[in-house]
């Protein structure tokens, strides 16, 4: 039996033998899976902000899952521990919305696009290719990555589930 | 004392806001039992600090349907206000007012829409006065935005926007009650921290 794995906010893990790997309601944050197709080794993680060095405080920097610049690095090492090998690990992205219109509150316009570019560069600077993407809208998105097939399953509320 | 975080604020502080979001609620409640017309019955609010894994949890979880009314709060006190219906509230509310049913997982109509942020508009404005008529300080807030859609979703958005400042927000809880419907209602409010020490100031409570 598959076993199912939460990541929570600000967090990321990995999964093999089949356990499949789930993010719950994903607003403007982003959840990244990595794939190795090979070693059928699977990584989740989901972040929050897009880099930790926009803040100073300790506390915060002890939350390295949180931010696109920390998370993915260290999930992707986490895979390479397992055996995992860089060339071959893809990348799905999902996430980033705008659950609000901006009325009056730019700030608040851009978050969920603001952590889709951060995750975006992270991974180029990392060289892993993304080979699909679903982000932006206005939807919030619960995320499901089998470590079997490397499949990203996407559920919401008001559009339904499917599959990249 | 300085606050650097709710998670900072002591009892009597937190007497303080409990005492804002009875205040608050009372008048909300007023205010939504002359908009529905009839009698509407509130429980006594319960106003805790949480951080946001366990705002989730106390709403029903990640995936639970909520409707999220968003407000930004101006003036003395700066930051967010978010008003979390259950489907059960909002129907309450549509029906009422428009005649219309919310099964959440329809689209909303204009007209529903601009039924549930008037609503929303209302309640907010009854907590922010509420919080002036206490604190003397003075506060606006904006034109509200909504959206329906899952708990963990809707609180990312106040909780990206706050990471760098706290893990934490002021959960205000209310249960109204009409015809023994049970609808309940979740108010977030959260401050930015300097708000919250003139907040703190003007109750003679600052350190």
């Amino acid at each position: 039996m598959s076993k199912t794995i939460v990541v929570g906010i600000s967090d990321f893990n990995v999964a093999v033998d089949g356990d499949v790997l789930v993010t719950y309601a994903l607003g403007s944050c982003v959840g990244i899976c990595l794939y190795d197709p090979v070693k059928k080794i699977a990584g989740l993680s989901h972040i929050m902000l897009p880099t930790i060095s926009d803040f100073s405080d300790s506390r915060q920097k002890a939350q390295i899952g949180k931010y696109a610049d920390t998370a993915i690095e260290e999930l992707m090492q986490k895979m390479l521990n397992l055996g995992a090998l860089k060339i071959r690990i893809r990348a799905k992205i999902a996430g980033g919305a705008q659950m609000f219109a901006p009325a009056n509150n730019t700030n608040l316009a851009a978050i969920g696009e603001r952590n889709v570019i951060a995750v975006k560069k992270e991974l180029a600077r990392l060289k892993v290719p993304i080979v699909a993407e679903d982000t932006g809208k206005d939807y919030g998105r619960t995320v499901y990555l089998g470590s079997d097939d490397g499949l990203m399953k996407i559920k919401s509320i008001n559009k339904g589930e499917w599959v990249y | 004392m300085a606050l650097n975080d709710y998670g900072d604020l002591n009892e009597i502080q937190l007497d303080a806001l409990r005492e804002i979001g009875n205040i608050g609620s009372g008048n909300a409640a007023t205010a939504l039992s002359s908009m529905l017309e009839r009698a509407v019955n509130i429980a006594v609010p319960k106003i805790r600090v949480l951080d946001y894994n366990s705002v989730c949890e106390q709403l029903g979880g990640p995936e639970k349907l909520l409707v999220g009314i968003l407000f930004s709060m101006s003036g003395d006190v700066t930051g967010m206000m978010m008003f979390l219906l259950h489907k059960e509230f909002a129907h309450m509310v549509l029906n009422s007012l428009v005649g219309s049913e919310f099964d959440g997982y329809s689209e909303l109509d204009e007209m529903d829409k601009s039924t549930i942020q008037e609503v929303g508009n209302i309640m907010a404005g009854s907590y922010v006065n509420a919080m002036a008529a206490m604190t003397g300080l003075t506060i606006d807030i904006s034109v509200p935005t909504m959206n329906v859609d899952m708990a963990g979703a809707l609180l990312s958005v106040p909780a990206i926007y706050y990471a760098n400042i706290s893990d934490r927000i002021i959960l205000i809880e209310d249960e109204f009650d009409h015809d023994r419907e049970g609808a309940s209602s979740h108010i977030l409010l959260i401050p930015e921290v300097d708000g919250l020490m003139k907040i703190m100031d003007s109750l003679g409570l600052g350190s």
